[in-house]
């Protein structure tokens, strides 16, 4: 067992890490706040590959450069999506809300099939590799960290300093007592999903700069983000991100020791036992 | 059993029996594929129908159990050379017993947790089934041809699994009116309205509940064990496909959630309206766009689904129309 | 002796809701529980029937010890129980609400027979014009005949009685004293909590009095008023106290 591929494949995962923490914030902010799964969250995540695809093959504008309209785009499309699907059984059980996301999945998967078809996708584009010894970095993986860490400390900040964010926060707390302080919830809400789904599609954006895609991609990263959520506790923006990187860690360093194919058991297993054991994620108290 | 000459689910039983007869009667291998498919559908529609619609547990994975009892079933009859009904029941039984088994946990948790854990069961049997190369790993298993030999033929084998995926519908249907009209089916729907409260009222739901994962967990792998054996090819992602879960989930909803009749309606609506919409050249392409908007117009309209709204209109409709 | 609550205490995180309580109910006898809001009279309720089990000392009913034990077992050997804010089976019928208690209580009927009990016990409480109604979709005062008729289905040897009289108007309070003292009538003992004092003080042969978790005073209702220290936990004046006590 080789040292420098250790460490290469820390920095890997590290780096790929990041993109899924800030991809599973979106899904965790949702449920933090309204309590809905959102089983769109996937083709969300795809929205965000393709529009930077459109933008940058079609445009001509760089990627990086195209995040800021992939970000209106994205707070657009949660927004009407919170109105069209969520706002009227925003209160009913769980599975009415979990049905009716799907029906925005199915709606989205369906389109986006018409518009792209579900052949293989990529960008090309080239930047620069780090290097050090035997070990390479990609530029690509750089500023997908930078971008990733960026965008979570808008959050943060967002969440934290601005009047708007505190309400978001108070409305998650206790969305009753929120609304007799003269927060307008269902303004909140909205934008809550709204936000949800700027991180899915900004997450998308960036996991298209690293990977081949196609409309069908969602899915598997949708379970991917449930994972992480899970882990790091349902409702949980921090425990996402920590989740996201113990999921990208896990998923470089383990294919060392074992077959590749036996990585999603593993993380499936941990899921269950999580859910079982430590409902509230590793962050959270028993 | 006073509750088996109800008409109310002589009348069902009847209908499906009949519909399901007609390629048999008429000769139409065609039908009686597309006819499968539906038996099947409403086997997995009841099946989910008596955990969520009885007692309140989204089961969202439900599919795992299908896939379970396709993968045994296929094991035995390709391995061993075991007849067809046997290796069935027996996939069948294995996956009562993972349900008792993974139920006893994974039931303690609620709502949104549950839904989540269940699509983490499916996900995880998947990559696991993946994995072994005894049954086949990522490509899956192909029936040795010569095994249909034992059932005189391919096509005799075929019939053979399309009279069996009758039979399972009707018991399916059966179980799930009787647990409906049963002193069990009350403790059900007590849980399902409140668990703290039915526990006050004497029930203990950790029992029940178990139980009833247990028991439709079984229907479901049959009807996984006869379709795969029909189609003589497995692979873990027909075997667990999630998507078809949900689908299930949908059909419950739309027939209407808790009923005994609204899962079978349900699944035919669903099932007619998407061979509609795929075969059709102004639709097709647009078939999962056409879906998903009916289904959100009835997540959030029509509630109740369309046994349900039924049943909220007239008392007489109350009482014969479970 | 039906009930023997020996030192019983209840901790939530730091906070001591039930602090050694003791005292025991006498079959066939109505036992009122009292003392103001907070005191941790719900939460002996819990703690009796295995809600949310004692953190200490020992709940024996009926000669068996039934500490920590669920509250289904607590219901299977004769225990029911009402709660203050209703809990119906919102989309089961009045009917099958009922039956449910029936069903699953210490007699555990069959659907038919249980089906006949839940029928004379909804007549018994006034709401047998109701029975096919959507347990959601009664009113608050007969929520709370249905909290009581499905107790009772379950055929009882002891019911705790959690504030069935609150939020009812001055006749249907009247009419609820009247079925709870037909209920004893029956046979069946009953601890009642209430905070309606000349309701309470009327119908109990004993008085129990809790302020924060603790037992104060017990006695009969006569003696229970006249003590110093009941009338100084319900207020800060004595004087202002007794009146109050003796008004209702």
């Amino acid at each position: 067992m080789n040292f420098e591929v250790l460490i290469a494949s820390s920095i890997d995962g590290l780096t790929l890490g990041f993109v899924f923490g800030l991809m599973a914030m979106g899904l965790t902010l949702i449920f933090g706040v309204m309590k809905v799964i959102n089983l769109g969250h996937g083709p969300f995540i795809v929205m965000g590959m393709f529009a930077v695809l459109v933008l940058s093959q079609n445009l001509g504008i760089n990627p990086y450069v195209a995040l800021p309209i992939v970000i209106v785009l994205g707070l657009v499309t949660g927004i009407v999506t919170y109105f069209v699907a969520v706002h009227r059984v925003i209160n009913a059980p769980e599975l009415t809300t979990l049905l009716a996301t799907f029906s925005v999945n199915m709606m989205l998967i369906g389109a986006l099939t018409i518009l792209f078809t579900t052949s293989p996708r990529g960008l090309s584009l080239e930047l620069p590799s780090f290097r050090a010894g035997t070990i390479t970095v990609l530029g690509t993986r750089v500023v997908a960290v930078l971008i990733a860490s960026l965008v979570t400390g808008a959050l943060y900040a967002f969440l934290y300093r601005t009047h708007t964010g505190k309400s978001i926060r108070a409305v998650a707390n206790n969305r009753a007592a929120a609304e007799l302080m003269g927060i307008n919830s269902s303004w909140i809400l909205a934008l809550s999903f709204g936000i949800g789904t700027v991180l899915a599609m900004v997450a998308g954006s960036l996991l298209a700069t690293l990977f081949g895609f196609t409309v069908l991609s969602g899915g598997g990263l949708e379970t991917k983000s449930f994972v992480i959520v899970v882990l790091g506790g349902l409702g949980n923006p921090t425990g996402a991100l920590l989740g996201g990187i113990i999921i990208g860690l896990l998923e470089s360093i383990t294919t060392i020791f074992m077959p590749v194919s036996y990585v999603p058991v593993f993380e499936f297993v941990v899921f269950i036992l999580i859910l079982l054991f430590r409902p509230n994620g590793i962050l959270g108290a028993r | 059993m006073k509750v088996l000459t109800s008409p109310s689910l002589w009348i069902v039983l009847l209908v499906v029996l009949a519909v399901a007869l007609i390629p048999m009667i008429a000769n139409l291998p065609a039908l009686r594929e597309e006819l499968f498919v539906l038996l099947m559908l409403i086997i997995l529609a009841s099946s989910v129908n008596i955990i969520m619609g009885y007692t309140g547990y989204v089961s969202f994975g439900h599919i795992v159990f299908f896939g379970i009892g396709g993968y045994t079933g296929f094991f035995l009859v390709q391995t061993l050379q075991m007849h067809v009904a046997l290796a069935a029941l027996i996939g069948g039984g294995v996956a009562s017993l993972i349900a008792f088994l993974m139920g006893m946990p994974v039931l303690r948790l609620r709502g949104a947790y549950f839904a989540l854990a269940t699509i983490g069961i499916n996900e995880a049997f998947r990559t696991l089934v993946t994995n072994i190369d005894q049954l086949g790993g990522a490509v899956g298993m192909l029936l040795q041809f010569s095994v249909y030999d034992a059932y005189g033929g391919a096509k005799e084998a075929s019939q053979l699994a399309y009279y069996g995926i009758i039979l399972v519908a009707l018991l399916t249907i059966t179980a799930s009116f009787m647990i409906k009209k049963s002193k069990f089916g009350l403790a059900l729907m007590a849980i399902r309205e409140d668990q703290d409260t039915a526990m006050v009222l004497g029930i203990d739901p950790a029992r029940a509940k178990v139980m009833t994962y247990a028991i439709s967990a079984f229907f479901p792998a049959l009807a996984g064990a006869l379709f795969f054996f029909k189609n003589g090819n497995i692979e873990p992602g027909p075997a667990f496909e999630l998507h078809r879960s949900i689908e299930a989930l949908v059909m419950v909803m739309l027939g209407g959630f808790g009923t005994v009749t609204g899962p079978i309606i349900g699944a035919f609506v669903y099932e007619r309206l998407r061979g509609f919409l795929i075969t059709d050249p102004t639709f097709s392409n647009a078939h999962l766009v056409i879906s998903g908007a009916l289904l959100l117009i009835i997540v959030l309209f029509v509630t109740a689904g369309v046994i349900g709204w039924l049943r909220q209109q007239s008392p007489v409709l109350r009482r014969y129309l479970e | 002796m039906i009930l023997e609550i020996q030192n019983v205490s209840r901790r939530f995180g730091g906070l001591l809701a039930l602090d050694k309580v003791s005292f025991t109910v006498k079959e066939n006898e109505i036992l009122g529980l009292i003392g103001p809001n907070g005191a941790g009279k719900t939460t002996l309720f819990n703690a009796v029937n295995g809600v949310f089990p004692p953190t200490e000392g020992r709940v024996i009913f009926r000669g068996a010890d039934m500490t920590g034990k669920p509250p289904f077992a607590l219901a299977q050997m004769g225990m029911s129980r009402t709660h203050q804010i209703v809990r119906p089976l919102n989309e089961l019928t009045v009917r099958e609400n009922v039956t449910v208690g029936a069903c699953f209580g210490r007699e555990k009927h069959g659907l038919d027979a249980a089906s006949k009990i839940a029928d004379e016990v909804l007549e018994f409480v006034g709401l047998k014009d109701r029975a096919e109604m959507l347990a959601a979709k009664l009113n608050v005062a007969q929520k709370k005949r249905l909290e009581l008729a499905r107790a009772l289905a379950q055929k009882p040897i002891l019911i705790l009685l959690d504030e069935v009289l609150a939020g009812l108007n001055e006749q249907e309070v009247a009419g609820m004293v009247a079925v709870i003292r037909k209920v004893r009538g029956q046979g069946v003992t009953i601890m009642m909590i209430e905070h309606l004092m000349h309701a309470v003080m009327n119908l109990s042969d004993r008085v129990v009095v809790l302020d924060y978790g603790a037992k104060i005073a017990e006695g009969t209702p006569a003696e229970v008023s006249a003590n110093e220290r009941v009338i100084e936990a319900y207020l800060g004046d004595p004087k202002v106290a007794q009146r109050f006590l003796e008004g209702g």
